[in-house]
C-alpha cells in the first residue's frame, strides 16, 4: 500500500516545492517508485523545479475531468526511472479540483507506487486542503520566523481535524517538522528562532533542518532538485531526511556551526 | 443588590455589570395549556430548585415561525408555576411592547451577558440554551485534551477542561467550569463562561494572549511580567483576577 505524503505550511515561499522535489527524488532514487503531484493549480512550478517544464502535455486537472489518463499525464523523470510527476493546470485554478476526482487518481497510483508525495499550496484554502485531505504522512516546512511557525501550527490543527483520517476517526496523520532555510550565523545573533523555540511552540517531530544554502537557488533555476547536488549542505540535508524517514537513525546536523564543520569534515573524507 | 459598598466614601452607588445564570424557558409551541401542563411536569420534578426562580422567556422560535403568543398570558402561567419571570427576548414588536407594559424588560439576544463589559469574550461565548436547569450536571461533561491545541482551534467543555499539552497562540479554549493546562497556555483560555465567578484557570506555563473568567478577562499586555512563564492559578476576586504561584 502507498504512502501519501503531503508537503505542507500555510505560509509561502518556505520551500514546500523545493522540499518535495528533493523528497520525491530522494525515496525514488532509493529504489521505491514515487509520484509528486502538484496541487498549486493556476501557480504551476513543480515541473520546474523538477526540471519537466518542456514535457508536459496534459496536466491534474485533465485527469480529474476525465480529459486524459493518469498514465498519459505522469511525466517520467529523465534521471530516475522510479519517479514521475503529475504536474497541475496553469490556465485553471483550484476550484477546478475536487474531493473524488483527488481521491480516485491517489487510489489509482495507490495500486503501482510506493510513496505518493502531494505539493501542497501556500494558504489553507481548497488547494491546500485536498492536497492533505488523503495524506498519511505531512512534512510541515516552517521557516524558522514567527509567521511561518504561526501558520504550521494553524496547518497542524487543521491537518488534526479535517483530514480523511480525522473524519473517519482512524489513526491520525504522522506529522514532521522540517526546519528549512536555518542560518545558525543568525540564530546566534538573536535574528532568527532556533531549532528548540520552534520546537517548544510545535511540539512536534523534528525530522530535518535544512540549512540557508546557495545550492538552494541554484538547483531550482537548472531544475534539478539539490538532493542530487550531493556537495551542497542542503543536498545532504534532505538526504538525511529521507534516511530518517525511511527509519534509519542519522543523528541532525547543520543546528549549529561548530557541529557542521566538524561533520561537512568527517563527510568531506568519506 | 444592597449590598454594601464600604470602600465607596463619597458616592453613594456605582454602576456595575455582571453576568449571571438563569434559567431560560424557549417556547416551541404557541398552545399554552400544552406549556402549563409540561411545565407542571418540570416543576414537579425538583420544586424547590424551581421554587421563586428566575426566569428569562424566549419568544424566538415563535417569532421565526409566526407563531402568536400573549405576553400577559404566558407570564401568568410561568408564574402560577413559582418563577418569576424576569423579562423576555426574541419577541416581536408587539410582545416587546407587551412586556415592556408589564414593567418587563426587553432582552436582545445577543447572549445572556450584559454588554457593558468584557465585550471581546462574551461575543464570542456561543449561548447554550439552558433547556433543562438540572442542578448537577457539571461534573458529568468534563474534557480532557491529549493533543496541543493549535492555532485556529477552538474547544469548548460544559464541564471542566483539563488539557495535557500546549495551548498555541492564536487558540481558543473555554470551559463552563475550571481550566487546567499541563503544558504552555499561550492562546486565550476562558473559565467560567456562563458566569460561573468560582472557576479558575490552573496553568503550568502563563504565556496566555488573553483569561478570563466569567466574563472579566486580562490581556497579555496587562499581564505584569512576575507572573508570567511559570505555573500559577488564577480565580475572580470581587471583579478582579487574581493570578498566584501555584
Amino acid at each position: 500500500m502507498a504512502r501519501i505524503i503531503v508537503v505542507t505550511s500555510g505560509k509561502g515561499g518556505v520551500g514546500k516545492t523545493t522540499t518535495s522535489a528533493a523528497i520525491a527524488m530522494g525515496l525514488a532514487k532509493r529504489g521505491h517508485k514515487t509520484a509528486v503531484i502538484d496541487f498549486d493549480v493556476g501557480l504551476r512550478n513543480l515541473d520546474l523545479i523538477m526540471g519537466c517544464e518542456r514535457r508536459v502535455v496534459y496536466d491534474l486537472v485533465n485527469v480529474i475531468n476525465n480529459e486524459a489518463t493518469l498514465n498519459q499525464a505522469l511525466i517520467r523523470d529523465k534521471r530516475c526511472d522510479q519517479l514521475y510527476i503529475l504536474p497541475a493546470s496553469q490556465t485553471r485554478d483550484k476550484d477546478a479540483l475536487t474531493t473524488e476526482g483527488v481521491g480516485k487518481i491517489l487510489e489509482e497510483l495507490a495500486k503501482d507506487f510506493k510513496f505518493i508525495v502531494c505539493d501542497s499550496p501556500a494558504g489553507i484554502e481548497r488547494g491546500a486542503t485536498l492536497a492533505m485531505y488523503f495524506a498519511d504522512d505531512a512534512f510541515v516546512v516552517t521557516n524558522p520566523e514567527v509567521s511561518s511557525v504561526r501558520d504550521s501550527d494553524r496547518m497542524l490543527g487543521i491537518l488534526a481535524s479535517k483530514s480523511r483520517r480525522a473524519e473517519k476517526g482512524e489513526e491520525p496523520i504522522k506529522e514532521y517538522l522540517l526546519l528549512t532555510r536555518y542560518s545558525p550565523d543568525r540564530v546566534k545573533l538573536g535574528e532568527m528562532l532556533s531549532v528548540d523555540d520552534v520546537q517548544e511552540i510545535l511540539s512536534l517531530h523534528l525530522l530535518g533542518v535544512i540549512p540557508e544554502s546557495k545550492s538552494v537557488l541554484n538547483a531550482s533555476n537548472s531544475g534539478t532538485p539539490v538532493i542530487l547536488d550531493e556537495q551542497s549542505d542542503a543536498g545532504q540535508a534532505y538526504a538525511d531526511i529521507v534516511a530518517r524517514y525511511l527509519g534509519e537513525n542519522k543523528p541532525h546536523r547543520f543546528i549549529d556551526e561548530e557541529k557542521k564543520g566538524l561533520f561537512s569534515k568527517l563527510f568531506g573524507s568519506k | 443588590m444592597s449590598t454594601d459598598t464600604s470602600s465607596l466614601q463619597k458616592t453613594a452607588l456605582e454602576f456595575k455589570s455582571t453576568s449571571l445564570t438563569v434559567p431560560v424557558l424557549l417556547l416551541a409551541s404557541n398552545d399554552l395549556a400544552r406549556i402549563e401542563q409540561q411545565l407542571q411536569e418540570k416543576v414537579a420534578q425538583a420544586p424547590e430548585f424551581f421554587k421563586n426562580s428566575p426566569l428569562l422567556i424566549d419568544l424566538q422560535k415563535l417569532t421565526s415561525q409566526n407563531l402568536a403568543i400573549s405576553v400577559n398570558e404566558i407570564v401568568t402561567v410561568v408564574r402560577n408555576q413559582g418563577f418569576m419571570p424576569i423579562g423576555i427576548r426574541g419577541g416581536n414588536e408587539q410582545q416587546n411592547a407587551e412586556s415592556l407594559a408589564m414593567n418587563l424588560p426587553v432582552h436582545s439576544m445577543h447572549g445572556q451577558n450584559t454588554p457593558l463589559a468584557d465585550k471581546q469574550p462574551a461575543k464570542k461565548l456561543p449561548t447554550p440554551e439552558a433547556e433543562h436547569p438540572a442542578p448537577a450536571n457539571q461534573t458529568l461533561e468534563n474534557k480532557l485534551i491529549t493533543q496541543p491545541v493549535r492555532s485556529g482551534q477552538r474547544v469548548y467543555a460544559k464541564g471542566d477542561l483539563i488539557v495535557t499539552a500546549t495551548v498555541s497562540a492564536g487558540a481558543e479554549i473555554m470551559a463552563e467550569g475550571n481550566i487546567h493546562i499541563y503544558g504552555s497556555l499561550r492562546g486565550r483560555a476562558l473559565a467560567g463562561v456562563l458566569g460561573n465567578t468560582e472557576s479558575r484557570i490552573f496553568c503550568s506555563d502563563l504565556q496566555a494572549e488573553l483569561i478570563s473568567i466569567a466574563g472579566i478577562y486580562q490581556l497579555r499586555d496587562d499581564l505584569s511580567n512576575h507572573a508570567t512563564h511559570k505555573p500559577v492559578q488564577i480565580s475572580l476576586d470581587n471583579q478582579a483576577l487574581i493570578i498566584k504561584d501555584i
